[in-house]
């Protein structure tokens, strides 16, 4: 059988289905089961499509249009060990997201399950192309639907509003790809990922190769989301539904980094210097896990809250993939896997809070959700597991990380990685805290007011228990989450997706020539120590200690720390203004800062 | 190659984001959105053509023809269609946020600050 293309073709196909039943009267439970068994396939494929690129990394031609004389005609899926892990961690969470809908919305329409649907094709698809302009597709593929799940409450603002800017911003970053495209293609006539870099190889670099390469960072850091791109997520990820929000924070931005680091060392890592591109981005990946980790402390509506904290934690990836190496490559891969099952438990638990109380405001919910004990443990442990607690996935991810920056000399990051867990991780458990156990007081930086999404009517009020299938997909995620920390097998995949994927020159024969080269069987699989994840958990139960404690914050000092913040504070909420035309003046100066630096070094 | 079309995509370029930038009416946005999603199509176009190229349809020529690129071509032709789907959807958003607010204006109702 051929699986390659199953997991983008079975998900357009029944998403068509289903748009069709439209007319059928009672079909709410139809569309449940028919989505959650089509995501359950793609999950098995993927789980193939694993299995099989562990061995060598697959290539597949669609109509079998391969090679005509050398030159790749077709387009091709290129499957190797890091893509399909990515596509089976976006359909497990897909899997996650449709149990999850069950009960979350009180009526819906077909198109929510149809753009579900579109919506995973298209992350397979974005995953495991091998070609650049199929890439692109993908991407806007991606875009549309996500842009039309962001505005599904149409009849509140927020959506409407964080709908809008995520749509512009995303056309924009996607208009930085095409012109990139046609940069590549004017120099190199191709559009296969292999075939470009083997073409760029061994030439004189000119500037357009170099300006090329920055349009297409630009494009794929937008949806990545890191500073100054990353206006557009907090507005979108915190009034989308639920579970679409699990679907963008775990793993859309994601792929958005993850397509810069797959196009920089398939196509560019010979052809341009290393230094400028490297300290460019882990610059970039350290300003935006600051500032997403300060945000997401100012925070008191909690879908926001999260949303900051992907940004904090997508600038910790992009930093990850800036070392520009194995070992960190592997760490980053492992830290996207835990990272993106643990935010999905997070914002499944906003969901649960939603259908209780129609709200998300932290104010508003202040220790009024002391029955929900289950949900308010997990919330807990994942918030604790967000900042890096071993044995989670994030903890194994980021200790790689960690050492491997330290072996390269680049043991400065290290206390900024762990400053942006505590931060993060402590926003999250002082929130929790609040909610769910009634600690504390109410924070004193956190007033802006809260955005309204789908507090609104979208769930009755409220009932009995949580429903087992609520609850079920948030402890099956963080479980998932703990397993791929805690069992070896999880790092040897991690370990061999990092060497495979650095391989550059295999990756180009695997294509070019259909040979298939074995990667050299790793020596070694180093266990990160348990020393930082301990620290960086200790330190986020502290941030959230201080925040609810009656301590510094909240005693006769508190003026005096307030006068001291309120610079940075106040400057940071008027950076994250909202006006969409602030956020295009932001994406305007990012862009020409990369592609002047792109002229001055190559 | 002629510096022109690649000056002409900067300039649109340029003229779509300042648009964007400044608009106070959602359907300007769209259409400033728009103008600068049309450099993307020039620089394609421009990219693959051929000084006295004809277009590529290959069943009417003879083949001593010269053509221009047909790849960037079809590119082109599959942006756009990208490009439509976007600025339908947000001309919809655009279109239901003056119906709820009886403003198109982005900066009247005050954002999801900070």
């Amino acid at each position: 059988m051929n699986t390659p293309p199953l997991p983008v073709v079975l998900p357009l196909f029944m998403a068509a289905l289903l748009a069709a039943l439209e007319q059928l009267r009672s079909r709410r439970r139809v569309l449940d089961v028919l989505s959650l068994l089509t995501a359950l396939a793609v999950v098995v494929f993927d789980l193939l499509l694993l299995e099989r690129s562990l061995a060598a990394t697959l290539v597949y031609w669609f109509g079998d249009w391969s090679l005509m004389r050398g030159f790749p005609v077709g387009i091709a899926f290129v499957i190797d060990p890091a893509a399909a892990l990515l596509a089976l961690l976006a359909s497990l969470l897909t899997v996650a997201a449709l149990l999850f809908s069950w009960h979350h919305f009180h009526a819906v329409r077909t198109y929510y399950h149809t753009l579900m649907l579109l919506f995973l094709a298209s992350l397979q698809g974005f995953a495991l192309t091998g070609d650049l302009f199929n890439m692109f597709v993908f991407f806007e593929l991606m875009g549309v639907a996500a842009y039309a799940l962001t505005g599904y409450k149409i009849e509140e603002s927020g959506p409407l509003e964080g709908g809008l800017n995520f749509a512009v911003m995303n056309s924009l970053g996607g208009l930085m790809v095409l012109l990139g495209i046609g940069l590549l293609y004017a120099k190199t006539g191709g559009l296969n990922l292999a075939w470009i870099g083997a073409a760029l190889h061994g030439k004189p670099v000119t500037a357009p190769v170099g300006v090329a390469f920055m349009l297409l960072s630009v494009g794929f850091l937008v949806k990545g989301a890191v500073f100054p791109f990353h206006f557009w997520l907090p507005d979108a990820h915190s009034v989308a539904p639920t579970p679409a929000s699990v679907l963008f924070s775990g793993i859309m931005v994601q792929l958005g980094l993850y397509a810069v680091a797959r196009i920089y060392w398939v196509v560019f890592s010979d052809v341009l210097a290393q230094a400028p591109v490297q300290s460019a981005f882990l610059g970039i990946g350290i300003v935006t896990l600051l500032a997403g980790g300060a945000m997401a402390c100012l925070q008191r509506h909690l879908k926001r809250l999260l949303a900051y904290s992907t940004v904090s934690h997508s600038g910790l990836i992009l930093a990850g993939f800036a070392l520009h190496e194995r070992q960190a490559l592997e760490g980053t891969l492992l830290y996207i896997f835990g990272h993106g099952l643990i935010k999905g438990g997070l914002f499944i638990a906003t969901g649960i809070l939603v259908y209780h109380f129609r709200s998300v405001d932290e104010k508003q919910l202040h220790g009024k959700c002391r029955r929900l004990k289950i949900t308010g443990v997990l919330f807990l442990l994942a918030g604790l597991a967000l900042a890096g607690l071993p044995p989670f996935g994030t903890w194994a991810g980021k200790g790689i990380i960690e050492e491997s920056a330290r072996g390269l000399g680049y043991g400065w990051l290290v206390p900024f990685f762990a400053l942006g867990s505590v931060l993060t991780g402590g926003a999250v458990l002082r929130a929790g805290g609040g909610i769910f156990f009634g600690l504390g007081h109410l924070d004193p930086f956190s007033s802006s007011a809260p955005a309204s999404g789908e507090e609104g009517a979208e769930a009755e009020k409220s009932r009995g228990p949580t429903p087992v299938i609520m609850i079920l997909p948030m402890a099956l995620l963080l479980l998932s989450s703990l397993g791929v920390g805690l069992l070896p097998q999880g790092q040897q995949v991690a370990a061999l997706a990092a060497a495979r994927f650095v391989d550059r020159d295999g990756y180009r024969h695997v294509v070019l020539a259909g040979e298939r080269r074995m990667t050299p069987p790793l020596s070694r699989v180093a266990r990160p120590g348990l020393g930082g994840g301990l620290i960086a958990a200790a330190g986020a139960v502290a941030l959230a200690t201080l925040f609810l404690a009656p301590g510094p914050l909240h005693g006769r000092a508190t003026k005096r720390i307030k006068s001291i913040v309120r610079g940075p504070v106040v400057l940071l909420r008027r950076v994250h203004s909202g006006y969409i035309g602030d956020y295009v003046v932001w994406f305007t100066v990012g862009t020409a800062a990369l592609t002047l630096l792109a002229l001055l070094s190559w | 190659m002629n510096a022109l079309p690649f000056l002409v995509v900067v300039w649109l370029l340029v003229v779509g984001l300042y648009g964007i930038a400044t608009c106070r009416n959602s359907i300007y946005l769209v259409s400033a959105l728009f103008v600068a999603q049309s450099s993307g199509y020039l620089l394609l176009l421009s990219v693959g053509y051929v000084n006295n190229g004809t277009a590529p349809i290959t069943g009417d020529i003879p083949g001593t023809r010269i053509m221009v690129d047909p790849v960037v071509q079809a590119l082109t032709l599959t942006d756009i269609v990208v490009g439509a789907t976007v600025s339908a959807l947000l001309l919809a958003l655009a279109l239901q946020r003056h119906k709820r607010s009886g403003t198109l204006d982005p900066k009247s109702e005050p954002p999801m600050r900070g």
